[in-house]
């Protein structure tokens, strides 16, 4: 398996990390409730589709990545860097 | 006066030759990590450039020479090797001594490649990985840097506390290329 | 027997090997088999359960039968193919599978046994009495099946592993592979061209037909020559690619010899992918068609053309295609006696003079103790016995599909050549071309691959060249009529390995087992080494048949990797001993090593365990010792394990008042606080401390343990939630060599050291900054892990070594000295300090008596979900000291912690015990341990058990701090 990082380019897999899915970077606020705290952090879908995840580039630029993978053909198609992505929605 | 006496990383186990390849420690003299501030980094470049004269690597390529060299070393970070940073930096960019903190080896001879494709997961052909090039990548099971100065010749780089599996993982990787012949 | 002026083999260079204790001579170029052949010996082998004999079948790497075990003690290899091993000067090979000898096998009793060993009879017959399974039927059964045996050695072979890159990946070196790389090599991409064979050509060593006036061989032969000498060309021999894997990464094996690795596995990663790996001739079932001297038809052809050898004197044919007629014309050109060539395709036509030939007819059975003597023959005239030592059979020939199902793909039938071919774009970059794709002619093959290659050079955007005219060859069209079983009594075998009928098929789906995959799992079809490829489709074809399918609807078996056998050690290539994992050396290793510590591992460190003296004969006395350093004078420690990280910009504070659960935003320059890391589910992730070296700049510390987790996290936060606070992260763990120095007398010591002094004033408890020593710039915090007056020193680790040194001989010298992690740890438990072992990722800020922590001021990482009823509760395990009630006992970490009178069980546990230490300070044992609603419980005795260890003693809850609880010999 190889991703492509954005600053690097295309890599093997044993340089990124895998966190799990890209739901963790919607962090609620902490008057948001017990539910959606509890949706947050424990309920994950399990698609066998397309699907949001997050790897670090680790052994490479340390750089956070939003990869969006299709679960059944394994076919990557997109990689973004996190903070780009939090910038743009004001994180 | 307590008088405290240094030691390299590699003292004792390098220089190392094996077939037509040899392995030296290298002293880079002082290393920086160069992390500019948000939005600094056009200015910690022209610094850069001006106090070392060396223009800022963009990701993956080094700059400047023997003397003074800037590597990129990851996501907003420039390894500056060489002399001590300039103070003008620290006004742009978060400085950190790293001088200790590196095992730097110099990989060179034919077959220098062959050897790197037992360790590094990383394209390093010529016309792909050239001289000037540079990864942060795994260098077997460690987190390091290698960076292309010479048709064979390799800079890699890991951490201090590792100098020794490094020498060990090269000896098994160099008699496997010798072995071919 | 060897034919005069046949083969590719070098005879003027013999070579002498041994197969089963018996010299043979050979030549160069040969392989076991080919060279075994030669000299007429056909038995090389037992099946697996019924020890049937067995003789070679094939000339290539599909071969099911004649396997072997080369070398000796830690190169003991078994199972090889003869087809493959090369012979080489003093290579000793073994049948195996046979007691007591290969002639003489007192195991082929089993074969006696068939009606009660068919298909399925594991599950039927040895299901009781219950314990039987165990205790004698498996292991009888264990012994009597099985191929070649480890001899339990580890393997001292050099296996290795290795990464390759290339715009265009060949996997086949044939008339197509060879083809695609010329055309793409030529125009300039960067190709690698790999092969399973030693010898590049694939059919064309094999078959006598002309490529551009010269034999197929030279032809291939000139065609590698060029590419060896093309820069951009890579050809690798002995290498099967034996897995497609995801982005274009394949896995290839490469087999080695005795001046090169034993096994290297390539890790090649391409852009583009021509596959053609050609076809593998299938096998007709008939009843007894597995006696030595039964081949496939292109096996004794590859014998002949490649090897000079007739695998027999009087050879049959038997074949339903076009193809098998070639056999039997070679044979005959070689002046091999062909006794027959019978088609069973009724309208077939033979054109050899000399050769009887019966059209529509069928081999219905065979004789032959120890190798084939007499067939027998169906004709439309009726039966026939014709003599024969070698039987050659064609079924016909399917495309070598495998690579392009390892993603999950299945491949398409083909009706008009009765076999499957590659589905196109089943494998992201890679497509099949010639025989691979069912293009089975030599110039179909030549055109297929240029075409690939060309079509690849387009897709890589490299520039595509003409097609230049292709050289000129055979062009014969295949014609063949499936012919899978032939009818009537006997066993008619499928899987020669596993042993499998065409009975056994049908029995399967006899009892509803019609499904493919529960066919093969019932059979066994297909499981054995070879993963059936000689017998896979025919018996899918045969299942068809018997359940009233076609086989497009009945399918195939999932195709996995690898392709062929991998041995293990080759997938571990490089992780045996120091090549296990990294080692993490701090700069005292030497030093500490001279003075005997053993060196424990902490993660990937090695750290001192404790540091023996020449009286000392149990660690604990080391330890003892050690710790009476620190109570009592002064101990030196190397702690450099720590993780650092160096936290710089306008707004490091407050980044770090969102991932510490405390406030550091109010910390003073010069002042370090202790800190406590959440997780955002609200337990505990870690704990250290922050030192603030500037408004700007802070140097946290993590445990060792958690040192690269809390990094992550670290920029995890930083780059997701909160990308606009302006800072930098950046470890400077190995830049600096720290050691604690810890002690009533740590103080004096640093200021016999120090080159400026340092006062109790300026550096009280907390206290940070920085100081020089012989010149050199350090860092001293006043910080104790220890709960004694303590320092920690950090100096850049080229110095580190002389610094724990003269540290350790000025210790010495005030009757203190060197302490090891032993001493450190027993040292914080009597402090009452936590490590992971307290952190253990279920306990909370509140469990560990810090819900303090958590400031009520800010938010933090984990603050909302640490606040979660469930993560409060008064009666959730909380942190208590642990104390033998009465004289002292040994007490053990692990143990439950149960109520005075309670039953002992799971479900009375009232807590466990988290580190345990025998305090020298205290003179007893001491533990610390989490306890329901502990804090409430100090002073109550209750009872110990540890089932494990035989510890059952009554203990005393306390405070969890033992020494010093008011934190003056801290502060002093």
């Amino acid at each position: 398996m190889r991703l492509s990082c954005p600053i690097c380019g295309v890599r093997d897999r044993r340089e990124f990390y895998y966190q799990g899915d890209a739901v963790a970077l919607e962090r609620p606020a902490p008057e948001a409730g017990q539910a959606v705290w509890d949706a947050y952090l424990h309920v994950r879908d399990n698609p066998a589709g397309s699907r949001r995840e997050l790897w670090q580039h680790e052994a490479g630029c340390g750089a956070w990545l939003v990869v969006e993978r299709h679960s059944g053909s394994h076919a990557v198609t997109s990689v973004s860097l996190v903070h780009d992505r939090a910038e743009e929605t004001g994180a | 006066m307590v008088d405290l006496t240094d030691r390299s990383p590699c003292a004792g186990s390098l220089p190392l030759r094996i077939g037509t390849l040899t392995v030296t420690e290298v002293e880079l003299g002082r290393l920086t990590t160069v992390s500019p501030f948000l939005g600094q980094r056009r200015l910690s470049a022209q610094r850069m450039e001006a106090a070392h004269g060396i223009p800022w690597p963009e990701p993956n390529r080094t700059t400047g020479t023997d003397a003074a060299r800037a590597i990129w070393f990851g996501h907003d970070t420039v390894l500056l090797a060489g002399p001590a940073a300039d103070p003008s930096l620290a006004q742009s960019a978060a400085l950190t001594d790293q001088s200790d903190a590196w095992a730097t080896m110099r990989v060179s001879g034919a077959g220098a490649e062959a050897v790197l494709a037992r360790l590094v997961p990383v394209d390093l052909r010529p016309a792909r990985f050239e001289e000037g090039h540079t990864a942060r990548t795994l260098i077997k099971q460690m987190t390091g840097s290698v960076t292309r100065t010479g048709p064979d010749v390799f800079l890699l780089m890991v951490f201090r506390s590792m100098a020794q599996t490094l020498v060990h993982d090269l000896t098994e990787a160099m008699e496997a290329v010798a072995a071919r012949g | 027997m060897r034919i005069d002026g046949k083969g590719l083999v070098d005879r003027s260079r013999p070579v002498r090997f041994q197969f089963d204790g018996i010299g043979h001579t050979g030549f160069e170029g040969d392989t076991v088999a080919s060279a075994l052949l030669a000299k007429g010996v056909r038995l090389m082998g037992r099946s697996f359960k019924y020890h049937r004999p067995r003789g070679v079948l094939t000339a290539d790497s599909a071969e099911p039968n004649a396997l072997i075990t080369v070398g000796r003690g830690g190169r003991q290899e078994p199972n090889v193919r003869a087809t493959l091993q090369e012979i080489a000067p003093g290579l000793e090979a073994r049948a195996q599978n046979a007691w007591p000898s290969l002639r003489f096998d007192a195991m082929a009793l089993n074969d006696l046994m068939w009606p009660f060993l068919r298909a399925g009879f594991y599950y039927k017959t040895f299901m009781w009495p219950r314990g039987f399974w165990e205790r004698l039927y498996e292991p009888i059964i264990r012994r009597a099946a099985g191929l070649g045996a480890l001899n339990g050695d580890p393997a001292d072979g050099r296996f290795e592993k290795a990464y390759a890159f290339c715009d265009l990946l060949v996997i086949g070196a044939g008339p197509t592979g060879l083809m695609a790389a010329l055309t793409a090599a030529r125009a300039g991409a960067d190709v690698l061209l790999v092969d399973e064979d030693s010898l590049p050509g694939g059919r064309l060593n094999a078959e006598t037909h002309l490529v551009s006036g010269v034999p197929g061989a030279g032809w291939a032969a000139a065609a590698a020559a060029e590419l060896a000498d093309l820069p951009n060309a890579r050809l690798m021999t002995r290498t099967t690619v034996v897995g497609a894997y995801d982005h274009g990464t394949y896995g290839a094996l490469e087999r080695g010899g005795p001046d090169r690795p034993a096994e290297t596995f390539w890790r090649i990663v391409a852009e583009r992918v021509i596959l053609a790996a050609g076809a593998q001739e299938r096998m007709v079932a008939f009843a007894d068609n597995d006696r030595p001297g039964i081949m496939t038809a292109s096996a004794v052809r590859a014998y002949l053309n490649r090897w000079g050898v007739a695998s027999g004197q009087r050879i049959a044919v038997f074949g339903n295609n076009d193809d098998a007629h070639r056999t039997a014309r070679d044979l005959s050109e070689a002046g091999v006696e062909v006794a027959a060539v019978i088609d069973s395709r009724a309208d077939a036509t033979c054109d050899l003079a000399d050769v009887p030939f019966h059209a529509g007819a069928v081999v219905t059975g065979t004789r032959g103790r120890l190798g084939l003597r007499q067939i027998t023959v169906k004709t439309d005239r009726g039966i026939r016995e014709i003599d024969a030592d070698c039987l050659a059979v064609s079924g016909g020939w399917n495309p070598t599909v495998h690579l392009s199902c390892h993603m999950n793909a299945r491949p398409g039938w083909r009706a008009d050549i009765a076999a499957f071919v590659p589905t196109a774009g089943s494998v992201p970059g890679m497509v099949a071309a010639g025989a691979c794709a069912g293009d089975f002619s030599t110039a179909a093959c030549l055109r297929a691959g240029q075409e690939a290659a060309r079509e690849a050079l387009g897709d890589l955007g490299q520039h595509v060249p003409p097609a230049a005219p292709l050289p000129k060859t055979e062009d014969t069209p295949y014609r063949i009529k499936p012919l899978w079983s032939v009818p009537g009594k006997g066993r008619a075998w499928l899987d020669f390995q596993n042993d499998v009928s065409v009975k056994d098929v049908a029995q399967a789906a006899a009892e509803n087992f019609r499904s493919v995959e529960h066919m093969k799992r019932y059979t066994t079809q297909g499981m054995a080494t070879d993963q059936g490829k000689t017998s896979n489709v025919a018996a899918l074809a045969v299942l068809a048949e018997v359940t009233g399918r076609e086989i497009p609807e009945t399918g195939t078996t999932t195709f996995r990797p690898p392709y062929t056998t991998v041995s293990v050690a080759a997938f571990g290539a490089g992780g045996q001993g120091a090549g296990f994992a990294p080692e993490r050396r701090i700069t005292s290793h030497g030093a500490a090593v001279a003075r005997g510590a053993p060196m424990i591992e902490a993660g990937l460190w090695r750290r001192h365990s404790y540091f023996p003296q020449t009286q000392e004969n149990h660690w604990r006395q080391s330890c003892d010792r050690e710790v009476a350093y620190v109570r009592q004078a002064v101990g030196v420690c190397d702690v450099s394990t720590l993780g650092k990280i160096d936290v710089q910009g306008p707004d490091a504070a407050a980044f770090l008042d969102v991932v510490y659960s405390n406030r550091m935003s109010t910390l003073a320059p010069g002042r370090v606080r202790y800190g406590l890391m959440l997780r955002e589910d609200g337990f505990v992730m870690d704990d250290g401390t922050a030192a603030r070296l500037g408004p700007e700049h802070f140097l946290l510390t993590a445990t060792t343990a958690a040192a690269g987790l809390v990094m992550r996290h670290l920029e995890f936060v930083h780059q997701a939630h909160c990308p606009r606070l302006d800072l930098r992260l950046m470890s400077v763990t190995e830049h600096w060599a720290q050691f604690a120095v810890a002690g009533p007398g740590a103080r004096a010591l640093l200021n016999d050291l120090l080159d400026d002094p340092v006062d109790a004033e300026a550096w009280a408890f907390m206290a940070c900054g920085p100081v020089t020593i012989g010149g050199v710039a350090a860092r001293l915090f006043r910080i104790s892990f220890s709960g004694e007056h303590a320092y920690e020193i950090a100096v850049p680790a080229r110095y580190g070594e002389s610094l724990f040194t003269t540290l350790v001989r000025r210790a010495e010298a005030m009757g203190g000295g060197a302490y090891g992690v032993e001493a450190l740890n027993v040292l914080r438990i009597e402090k009452g300090h936590i490590t992971h072992a307290e952190m253990d990722g279920r306990t909370t800020a509140s469990d560990l008596g810090l819900e303090r922590m958590i400031s009520g001021q800010k938010d933090c990482i984990g603050k909302t979900m640490a606040a979660r009823p469930g993560l409060v509760a008064e009666d959730r395990g909380q942190l208590v000291g642990i104390r033998p009630a009465g004289g002292d006992v040994s007490l053990s970490a692990g143990a439950h912690l149960f109520d005075r009178g309670a039953a002992v069980g799971r479900e009375t546990s009232r807590g466990h015990v988290t580190s345990v230490a025998f305090s020298p300070t205290l003179g007893h044992h001491i533990a610390l341990g989490l306890v329901a609603g502990g804090r409430g419980r100090i002073g109550d005795t209750m009872r110990l058990v540890d089932h494990m260890r035989g510890v059952d003693v009554m203990v005393e809850i306390c405070a969890p701090v033992f020494v010093d609880p008011d934190g003056s010999r801290l502060r002093g």
